[in-house]
């Protein structure tokens, strides 16, 4: 395909910014003296959001940074699905289909994510602005079907819905996130059916 | 039915704010300090007495867990750590305590961690839930504002720390030992006991690991009395729960119930009943993937429990029920259930690095039919094989999901494979 997204080169070096590097001293301050390999996760996290991904230099700054050997922290970036070893578009959309989800029709949900993107699981669209993945449970069971798109939820989900969520990011917009359907949150769709004193609205 | 004024999680909707102001008025930090001055071992008793059960599915007695802790140190320091590693299919729970009533959570680590003689509380939130670990973590920050919890904790003399570590996705740390290598910096993959965490969990000292559920409703109990808690559900399942209720239901939602509660009832009265009537009903997982599936027979009369549940040979586990009515493909919902499983081993035992793949895919092929009769219970041999021989229990969880499909469902898993038989000679 010649319109194929161009994913962006592994940058040769990398540091935290300095915003993330006192970022990064407040983080290890939580694990007890000695114990800063305990930081290893927030700390790749934190090289990922400044990033976008985590080329090797990220992991090797990292390494650096908690005086750990690079293959450990390798290891750690690896294991964990959150982490990206590739680069991925500006937004990613994580499609639940475990069977909470799929028994609400998560098909359709990742039907309506193809359809408008144009790709598939593990693609990236040609413009570089949304990577499409299928996820296990992220734990939205009772507002299924459901999707992430980067650090949000969006809930109680229909293909419309969906398609609205995605032109909106498409466009540049943050739609809310959380239940599409009017529902507050985990509660019965109608209104609660306990806690009349405290779901009042307003 | 549980009345309102017994429900621990007020706010578990989010109609209130979650911060400390109206925490306060729903009842949080209220005589905090005078739990903590009737002493730590009144403390253990009291949650003994009560009952309580961990949340986090195992269903270990809580108060129990809390008293293996060294009363006296040897000079390392003890931890209570938190599982909000919240991941087990259907469940939902954790969530809603996490992002609506924080501050729950919070006093309970105090009073859990004091009990203990923790001197920090590190809460492990999975990674996803990223607006819910701000939540948290703002709730913190009010709650060292306030001085509930830092130096001199609630002006009781005593420090403790709260901490918020986040995870990055891998179900596996939802396991204590995994969740424990994590917070030191590794590749979640679980270790062998003993030792216990009570002797050596997190960086080699003494740890418990609770769910969040089964911190955040000790405040509560203590303040309210463990013959309150204990005078809901049957002996041995005492308490309030809170269920997910999720899949082919009209209004699936999360809810507070007393334990033991029928399972129709539940349904039926919180969830908006079964899409198309009780009568619509096939099958219920009734405690998050793990545990195995029960038909429609057996959940007309199943009562909501550890014992009950156990005796029909399933599980309460979390307390996600996962309803699926008669549109459902049995044979392909417990099939996602084994890819999940599939994806989630960590690879460290061989039976379960190398089973979970050969029985999802051989339910791939039971899904279509496209298998001999004779394999049906070739998959069931191989679940026993690998149940009870990993280090920790993923590959359980991986097993009893089939043997469920496979002890209450064998005529349909034949029909299809007898029907696939046909259309290949026809």
């Amino acid at each position: 395909m010649t319109d194929a997204w161009q994913p962006p080169a592994a940058p040769a070096q990398f540091a935290f910014s300095a915003e993330n590097e006192a970022r990064a001293r407040t983080i290890i301050a939580r694990y007890p003296q000695g114990r800063q390999h305990s930081a290893v996760m927030p700390l790749l996290d934190l090289a990922q959001r400044q990033q976008g991904w985590l080329p090797p230099a990220a992991i090797e700054h990292v390494a650096r940074f908690l005086e750990m050997p690079r293959i450990r922290v390798q290891e750690v970036a690896s294991f964990y699905t959150m982490y990206r070893l590739r680069p991925v578009g500006r937004h990613l959309v994580q499609v639940c289909t475990t069977t909470p989800c799929w028994l609400r029709d998560s098909d359709a949900v990742v039907a309506a994510c193809k359809n408008k993107l144009g790709v598939e699981f593990g693609g990236t669209t040609a413009d570089g602005k949304f990577t499409l993945l299928e996820v296990e449970c992220l734990g939205a069971c009772v507002n299924a079907p459901m999707l992430q798109i980067d650090d949000d939820y969006y809930e109680d989900l229909t293909p419309e819905a969906t398609e609205r969520i995605l032109d909106a990011f498409a466009r540049g917009e943050k739609p809310a996130p959380g239940p599409q359907g009017g529902r507050r949150s985990s509660e019965p769709t109608g209104g609660p059916t306990t806690l009349a004193q405290f779901t009042k609205d307003g | 039915m549980l009345l309102d004024q017994d429900r621990i999680f007020t706010n578990l909707y989010g109609y209130q704010h979650w911060g400390l102001a109206a925490a306060r008025k729903r009842g949080d930090w209220d005589g905090t300090k005078a739990i903590m001055d009737k002493g730590q071992d009144w403390i253990v008793e009291e949650v003994k007495k009560s009952g309580l059960r961990g949340r986090g599915g195992a269903g270990f007695p809580t108060g129990l867990k809390w008293s293996f802790m060294p009363k006296q140190s040897d000079g390392r320091p003890s931890y209570l750590v938190v599982n909000a590693d919240e991941g087990e299919p259907g469940t939902c729970k954790d969530r809603d305590m996490l992002r609506h009533d924080p501050h729950k959570l919070v006093e309970g680590c105090l009073l859990a961690g004091y009990a203990m003689r923790a001197v920090a509380a590190y809460i492990y939130i999975r990674g996803e839930f990223h607006n819910e670990a701000d939540i948290l973590e703002a709730a913190i920050a009010e709650a060292y504002e306030a001085g509930l919890i830092g130096k001199n904790a609630c002006g009781s003399g005593y420090d403790f720390d709260v901490f918020v570590h986040r995870g990055a996705g891998a179900y596996i740390c939802g396991e204590e030992m995994a969740l424990i290598e994590s917070l030191e910096g590794k590749k979640g993959q679980p270790r062998l006991k003993p030792p216990f965490p009570a002797n050596q969990g997190v960086w080699g000292c003494p740890t418990t690991v609770n769910n969040v559920e089964s911190i955040a409703v000790a405040p509560t109990i203590l303040r309210r009395g463990a013959s309150w808690f204990a005078g809901f559900g049957r002996p041995n399942n005492t308490g309030t729960k809170v269920f997910c209720i999720s899949g082919h239901v009209n209004k699936p939602c999360n809810v507070e119930e007393a334990m033991s509660i029928p399972m129709r009832e539940l349904i039926d009265k919180h969830a908006g009943g079964v899409r198309g009537g009780w009568d619509n009903l096939l099958a219920v997982i009734p405690g998050g993937a793990s545990v195995p599936v029960i038909p429609k027979s057996i959940c007309d009369s199943v009562l909501m429990d550890f014992d009950a549940l156990r005796e029909v040979k399933s599980g309460l586990g979390t307390a996600a029920v996962m309803v699926m009515d008669k549109s459902t493909d049995i044979v392909k919902a417990i099939a996602r259930l084994s890819k999940f499983y599939m994806h989630e081993s960590c690879g460290q035992c061989t039976p379960c690095r190398e089973g979970t793949g050969w029985m999802w895919r051989v339910m791939e092929r039971l899904v279509k039919g496209r298998a001999e009769v004779s394999e049906i219970d070739m998959l069931l041999d191989v679940t026993y094989q690998v149940e009870g021989h990993t280090i920790c229990a993923l590959g359980d969880a991986a097993a009893w999901p089939i043997q469920g499909l496979i002890r209450h469902f064998r005529p349909e898993l034949e029909r299809r494979i007898l029907d696939y038989r046909r259309a290949k000679a026809a």
